[in-house]
């Protein structure tokens, strides 16, 4: 089969079978991409997948081009990262459109106030399972930065790109000062 | 030009959002605020139907978001704007990967990253507990009675939600939602 056909199927195929994104994609690309396939080594998979929550963009997306780049240069990419957001695009767009045709039922309110219940409650999860990895027993300039983002954010309602930016010139300070302080 | 407009709102929420998943819902929430293109109830929910169905979460938010402000184009057109900046890094990374991962900048740049994007989800959390757990109403005053400035009846399905996400681990959280949704038809909410 063409290898352009066959990498937009194939990645066509993990977006259709991922729930939930991120982690939930990693048992997946091993199987079709790392162990049917043979696109790229389990080593390379998982550092694609590590570099791909350090660059700005959804994980899987990320990884698809890596991914697609490595097997046929720029086009290669590109025809990866639309194959994993194709089934999304199709279910969501149906899921939407039928949506805003029971919109005003009592029936979908009702069930629909239910629904933004549970959400925040994963949401809360989700920010418990972040404090964790990312905040908490970390050092004194990571909490003070995290408390101000959060104060910024929800009272001031100031920027998220901003917040963003400050955050990486942040970290460029003080994650490069105290590491040269631990040195010495 | 809603079309152009969508694309770069979008864009640059794939640009700045670092971290995947729920990373995208600050960015949104602004989005929401600047351009009225959906409310944050409606936000809710594109949350509700992202967890419920295949594919990263960021691209079916996408996908929503354009799709309820322009129909079929609105929707591929996000969502091309979501992951062009994607595409674009990983191309220019991929040429210099191993420098990349073992850069000193790049790790104390997302040690910076990292806590900031948690606090702007956490930020995101404390407005859904406003919107979903707070009569704001009643609140103003509007209400004589002191105590229904709390949504018990939500309230008390949340803290179930939460206790049953800790004892069923495994449990996919479509079962949860498909829950509360029952919930929310039994119990008018």
């Amino acid at each position: 089969m063409n290898l352009y056909l066959d990498m937009f199927l194939t990645f066509a195929r993990i977006g259709g079978l991922t729930f939930g994104g991120g982690y939930a994609m990693l048992p997946i690309l091993e199987r079709e991409v790392v162990e049917k396939r043979k696109w790229c080594s389990e080593e390379e998979l998982t550092d694609y997948y590590a570099i791909g929550q350090c660059t700005p963009g959804v994980i899987a997306v990320n990884t698809a081009t890596f991914i697609g780049s490595k097997m046929a240069g720029i086009p290669g990419g590109i025809v990866a990262t639309l194959g994993v957001v194709f089934p999304s695009l199709i279910i969501i767009t149906v899921i939407a459109a039928f949506l805003r045709n029971f919109a005003d039922n009592p029936y979908v309110i009702h069930a629909f106030a239910g629904l933004r219940v549970v959400v925040t409650v994963l949401v809360l999860n989700t920010v418990i399972k972040l404090l964790k990895s990312n905040v908490i027993g970390k050092p004194v300039w990571v909490l003070i930065l995290f408390a101000l983002v959060l104060i910024a954010s929800f009272v001031f309602k100031i920027s998220s790109i901003l917040l963003v930016v400050v955050a990486l010139v942040w970290g460029l300070f003080f994650g490069l000062w105290i590491k040269k302080g631990d040195a010495k | 030009m809603i079309y152009l407009q969508l694309f770069f709102e979008f864009f640059k929420t794939g640009l700045f959002a670092v971290g995947g998943g729920l990373a995208t819902l600050p960015f949104l929430q602004e989005m929401s605020a600047k351009t009225g293109w959906f409310t944050l109830g409606e936000l809710t929910d594109m949350i509700a139907v992202s967890e419920s169905t295949p594919g990263p979460i960021g691209v079916n938010m996408a996908t929503y978001a354009g799709f309820t402000t322009a129909g079929v184009p609105g929707a591929l057109i996000a969502t091309l704007g979501l992951i062009t900046p994607s595409i674009i890094v990983i191309l220019i990374v991929v040429g210099f990967l191993k420098k990349f991962k073992d850069s000193p900048y790049v790790k104390a740049a997302f040690d910076g990253l990292r806590p900031a994007s948690t606090a702007l989800i956490g930020a995101v959390l404390l407005g859904l507990f406003v919107a979903n757990f707070l009569d704001l109403g009643a609140w103003m005053g509007l209400s004589a009675e002191s105590l229904s400035v709390l949504k018990w009846k939500e309230l008390l399905l949340g803290a179930a939600v939460f206790a049953g996400t800790k004892i069923w681990k495994k449990l996919h959280p479509a079962v949860f939602l498909l829950f509360g949704a029952i919930m929310g038809i039994v119990f008018q909410l």
